[in-house]
């Protein structure tokens, strides 16, 4: 039995294993499924600092080897989040840590602000790239100018392990990734979806309302793995990486190729029990290949 | 009601016309208790093109022989992958899925289930345990024509059966909200049908001061309300059909009836 715990910035994981943003809701659609104190951590569902409505339907398109989505950051807002949802979730034995969404410097700030007072949410995951609204934070984070700009401000106003998840539209991810590193950053987590589209040839109409949406499942997963190992050379801080992992192999790929936790996404729709399925296989695999501890494999890529 | 992950074994798969087919199930252990209007999550292996479940209505529940039917129709590799099951094959699903219609207040409240091409599979559970629970449901079953019409006798034995298609054929001519069955007293209809078609039963209902229940059935990834795909827009703003439906109150839609 090899070692699974991991640090990121101040805060110790039992294993590597968390789950995607918008994929997991806040953890309780899957109590059902599997024991989340199980898993590593649950990053969840996008919180802005009001209420949104998110985009009109239809937000899904399945695609080959994945999916679409344009839901558009609904959620209730980060006041409801405190007062309804943390109470019931907050003492998972596992960590929570809210993905902080926006579409200005001042809400993040005040989001980022109302978090830092919840005990038992040790970190943030800043959502600088959100695909699927007008100026969702992915204007942000294509631009190194953009990504500096506001994990300093969120940087000045929350104290605790501050975690940016970087988009992939961008020429050069890794210069992004310094730039937030230089802005104080604990971490950074890899892939938010890539932007894509579909289309019925029949009606010769777009299958989403917003015409084109975020890309996620096994057809990113080459993209995410190139970009988390060129983050992972460009940067000190650790990198989380996502993007398409279906399954422990996914996510060996993912540690070799320099990620030093993973966030299962897409998979949980099809197998909502597949992130307790990742930890087995993973201590499974170290047994094998003669590990004691995770970060034996972590950037262990042999190029 | 907990959810689960179970491996059902296929005990019969029954072609139903050329474009729907009737699938059962059954597992060694005691199916959970299902609702009827809830659905199932199908994991679909051995197809290329197939990434998500797809969810299917609760046909029927057969507590003796401890057994889900789930009536399906053909419409892309997904469905077509279904119709091949063979008895014996072993199929995953996430169940149960969803709310459910619900009971009326009285058993004799005069209640009308309203369904059209395959969306009449959750009307059958329900209408089994309306009779179970005494009261006397009436069906209106619509389809194109007569070979799209299904499980006429599996109904007839919960209540009495009116028909329509769209040619004649069989029944009476028309669309379902042009059956003479609907000049008389109804207090409550439960509709479950193209979208088109429950609209214009909402908006009978509506004008004739009759509650009305409608199953929808949006495109859903995970159908445990964690993705937030499959939203309506409500009087409340967007609710997920997969946890806060399926089945509505028509008055709670932001329909344009």
């Amino acid at each position: 039995m090899a070692d699974l715990k991991i640090r990121i910035g101040e805060l110790e994981f039992k294993n590597p294993v968390t789950t995607a943003s918008g994929t997991f809701g806040f953890g309780e659609e899957y109590t059902d499924f599997m024991d989340l104190d199980r898993i590593g951590g649950i990053f969840t569902k996008g919180t802005t600092i009001r209420h949104r409505e998110g985009n009109a339907y239809p937000r899904m398109a399945e695609t080959p080897s994945g999916m679409l989505n344009a839901v558009g950051l609904q959620n209730k807002g980060v006041d409801y989040f405190i007062s309804s949802i943390y109470p019931r979730i907050k003492d998972y034995d596992t960590n929570i840590m809210v993905n902080v969404s926006g579409s200005t410097i001042e809400d993040y700030v005040a989001t980022a602000e109302k978090v830092n007072e919840l005990d038992k949410i040790p970190a943030i995951e800043l959502n600088i790239s959100c695909p699927n609204v007008k100026q969702g934070g992915m204007t942000f984070g294509v631009s190194c100018a953009g990504a500096a700009e506001v994990v300093r401000a969120v940087r000045k106003a929350y104290s605790k392990t501050l975690i940016v998840k970087l988009s992939p539209n961008v020429t050069d991810i890794a210069s992004i990734a310094q730039a937030v590193e230089e802005e104080g950053a604990d971490s950074v987590s890899l892939i938010n979806t890539l932007l894509g589209m579909a289309i019925d040839a029949e009606t010769r109409k777009p299958y989403l309302s917003t015409i084109t949406g975020g890309l996620s499942g096994p057809c990113v997963k080459p993209v995410a793995l190139r970009m988390v190992w060129q983050v992972a050379k460009a940067v000190k801080i650790p990198v989380i990486g996502l993007g398409g992992i279906m399954n422990t192999a996914d996510a060996i790929e993912f540690f070799l190729a320099g990620a030093t936790a993973i966030q299962i996404g897409t998979a949980n729709f099809i197998d909502p029990a597949i992130s307790v399925k990742v930890v087995e296989g993973i201590n499974e695999y170290l047994d094998r290949h003669g590990c004691s501890s995770i970060y034996d494999i972590i950037g262990a890529l042999e190029a | 009601m907990k959810k689960c992950s179970l491996d059902m074994v296929v005990s019969a798969n029954i072609p139903l016309g050329s474009n729907h087919f009737l699938l059962k199930f059954t597992h060694k252990e005691q199916l959970p208790e299902m609702l009827p209007g809830q659905f199932v999550q199908v994991r679909v292996d051995n197809a290329p093109g197939v990434f998500l479940r797809r969810p299917i209505s609760v046909n029927f529940v057969d507590q003796q022989k401890n057994e889900l039917w789930l009536l399906v129709q053909k419409v892309g590799e997904g469905t077509r992958k279904m119709s091949e099951y063979k008895t014996g094959d072993v199929v995953n699903m996430l169940l149960p899925l969803g709310n459910s219609f619900t009971m009326p207040q009285s058993a004799q409240s005069r209640l009308l289930l309203v369904g059209g091409g395959v969306g009449i599979a959750p009307l059958l559970y329900m209408g089994s345990l309306l009779k179970q629970q005494g009261c006397n449901p009436m069906f209106l079953l619509g389809a194109r024509s007569a070979d799209g019409l299904m499980q006429i006798d599996d109904f007839k034995q919960f209540g009495e059966v009116f028909i329509t298609t769209e040619d004649g054929s069989a029944g009476e001519k028309g669309f379902v909200t042009q059956h003479s069955k609907l000049q008389e007293h109804i207090d409550k209809i439960y509709t479950c049908g193209p979208t088109p078609m429950m609209q214009a039963v909402a908006r009978f209902a509506q004008n004739n001061d009759i509650e009305c229940e409608a199953s929808l059935e949006n495109k859903m990834a995970c159908g445990f309300g964690a993705c937030l795909c499959c939203v309506t827009q409500t009087q409340s703003g967007h609710k997920c059909v997969c946890s806060e439906g399926p089945v509505f109150n028509t008055k709670e839609l932001s329909w344009q009836i």
